[in-house]
């Protein structure tokens, strides 16, 4: 087993672990967008494509690293705007005209 | 290393904390917007690192720029009109299509390696192929897998259970012949043998999530979102790549953790779900419209005044909420509720939706202040000092029968709807939920039935209360 390989290991496992604490602190209010933000993290994998498309002169390595563009640009791209899409909507107290109506509905009754 | 690729990977690792960082300010809905920010500045240090990387080394071809862009500006574009233009409801089917196109991708990664390296004279490394098969495997079965639950979710494939005899048998095989050509490859590099693993790993994926049902697609989901996760570790092993080992590590445990927590909610084992199957014939349970025995219907008009004249309601919504698009409507009736004086809140089952806390997002859209939400185990104290609960297309999580040994739900965490001193359940018919059962709820005293359509149903709600007690 080289070197390289136990490092990547040691990497590898002690993320896991950080991953368990951080993430087992996140309210379940808030799983869906947790699920898409971990989604666009994984997006990271558009570092690999670049980097076939950077290493390789076949057709073949250019055809990988098209469809490895597409999917991972996709998926960073995607995954980060629905996520804020989505947290932009998670408000403390209703938004400013539902509760200028409430306030006229209190008053009317 | 030399000094500049030293440099560069101290980088990755600084990308890497930007994601456990943004991953940590989730914990309050109040810091998640800064955590997504921290996120998307963590990638965008990783991709300028990485151009970075490829200028200095300066062995890129002109076409491989080409190819390069092209597919990012396609790519970041279809992403970014499906982000933008997704309805909140159909969230389950998007991310899906994210996991397949992720594990795609990292699989890609480890295919080119592969071939990059077998067409090398000195042969492959034996611990890069073992990564390699495992990026590949997982890669493939998450691509295919995501692709059927995504296709499930939009109703494109039937969202009810398909299995055929045999069907376990034909698992096994294609589990056995990816093993086999796996072996293979690890004694002696063998690119067709590699091509054997791929395919059989695509069909896994499609034959794991057919006999699926849409009831246990939070499990589903969650399960590949950490496969993709896991798949893009590997891939990090593949090219020795910190940022991706950290990241695809990242989202291994939250999907890990989430895909846990969905199965406890429904007290059934993760192997469980994925054999399929849930009280077998389920579907075929006709529903029965109108009132049953023992059961009470209740109009409008009298549920409007049961509601207005209450000090404290909760509301508990299920999935047949969001299947009739009622979010707005529930948000609306809460409002009018509240603006005479009715302290309102809303009672949230880990499972209600089709992914991990879908319900909080469908009712975040629809206006509702977050702190309203309360989870499980938050607000089944809170159900003996509530005088109304409303039921709104929940079934199972609420069925006090979960209490007692020997029934199909039994041990299943649930919402104690029950306790509270009435109960009014609003519903098309007496028809059984996922689990095929009668539930108990419906025949308790204190329980009334509202035999309507959701949407229907809460707009005569909040017009009776408006015209009754206004």
């Amino acid at each position: 087993m080289s070197t390289a390989l136990l490092t990547d290991l040691t990497i590898f496992v002690l993320s896991l672990w950080v991953g368990f604490e951080v993430i087992s602190k996140v309210p379940a209010t808030l799983h869906t967008p947790l699920m898409s933000a971990a989604n666009s993290i994984h997006g990271i994998i558009l570092v690999g494509a670049m980097l076939i498309a950077a290493s390789t002169n076949s057709w073949v390595g250019y055809t990988i690293a098209f469809i490895a563009a597409v999917f991972a640009s996709a998926n960073v791209v995607g995954g980060y705007v629905v996520t804020g899409r989505m947290l932009k909507m998670f408000r403390k107290r209703p938004a400013a005209p539902a509760a200028a109506a409430a306030a006229q509905d209190g008053q009317g009754s | 290393m030399s000094g500049f690729s030293f440099g560069t990977q101290l980088i990755y690792v600084l990308a890497a904390s930007c994601f456990v960082l943004g991953l940590h300010l989730m914990n309050t809905p109040a810091t998640a917007r800064r955590g997504n920010q921290f996120s998307v500045a963590g990638m965008t240090i990783a991709v300028v690192t990485t151009l970075a990387l490829i200028i200095h080394a300066d062995v890129i071809s002109a076409t491989g720029w080409i190819v390069m862009l092209a597919g990012v500006l396609i790519g970041g574009g279809l992403g970014l009109y499906a982000a933008r233009t997704v309805q909140m409801t159909a969230m389950p089917q998007l991310v899906s299509m994210f996991n397949a196109v992720g594990g795609g991708a990292a699989a890609l990664v480890a295919i080119h390696d592969y071939i990059r390296l077998a067409g090398d004279v000195s042969g492959v490394a034996e611990a890069t192929t073992i990564t390699t098969l495992l990026d590949v495997i997982i890669g493939a079965v998450t691509f295919s897998g995501s692709i059927i639950a995504a296709g499930k979710l939009q109703g494109v494939i039937t969202s009810a259970p398909v299995t055929f005899p045999g069907a376990r048998l034909v698992n096994l095989l294609l589990a056995a012949i990816g093993l086999a050509a796996g072996g293979y490859v690890i004694a002696t590099p063998s690119l067709p043998a590699l091509w054997i693993v791929i395919v059989a790993a695509l069909a896994f994926g499609v034959s794991m999530v057919m006999p699926i049902g849409g009831a246990d697609m939070p499990v589903v989901i969650s399960l590949l979102n950490a496969f993709t996760g896991t798949a893009v570790a590997m891939a990090g092993f593949v090219i020795n790549n910190w940022a991706l080992i950290i990241a695809g590590a990242l989202v291994g445990a939250s999907g890990g953790i989430l895909t846990k927590l969905m199965a406890d909610a429904m007290n059934r084992s993760i192997g469980n779900i994925i054999v399929g199957g849930f009280g077998t014939g389920d579907t075929a349970v006709a529903a029965v419209a109108g009132a049953g025995a023992g059961v009470q219907a209740i109009a409008a008009d009298d549920a409007a005044i049961q509601l207005a004249y209450a000090s404290k309601v909760i509301i508990v919504p299920g999935y047949g909420l969001a299947a009739a698009q009622a979010q707005h409507e529930v948000a609306a009736l809460a409002e009018e509720l509240e603006s005479h004086g009715v302290e309102v809140s809303y009672a949230i089952h880990p499972v209600a939706g089709r992914m991990p806390g879908h319900m909080n997002v469908l009712l975040a859209e629809a206006n509702v202040p977050y702190p309203q939400l309360k989870e499980m185990d938050e607000v089944n104290p809170e159900f003996a000092r509530t005088d109304v609960a409303l039921v709104i297309g929940a079934n199972d999580v609420t069925n006090p029968a979960a209490r007692r040994p020997g029934t199909a739900i039994s041990g299943m965490p649930i919402l104690d709807v029950d306790q509270a001193k009435s109960i009014i359940v609003i519903k098309r018919s007496m028809g059984h939920g996922y689990a095929g059962i009668d539930n108990e709820l419906y025949v308790n005293p204190k329980t009334s039935m509202y035999f309507a359509d959701a949407k229907t149903a809460l707009a005569d709600l909040t017009s009776a209360v408006k015209t009754l007690v206004g």
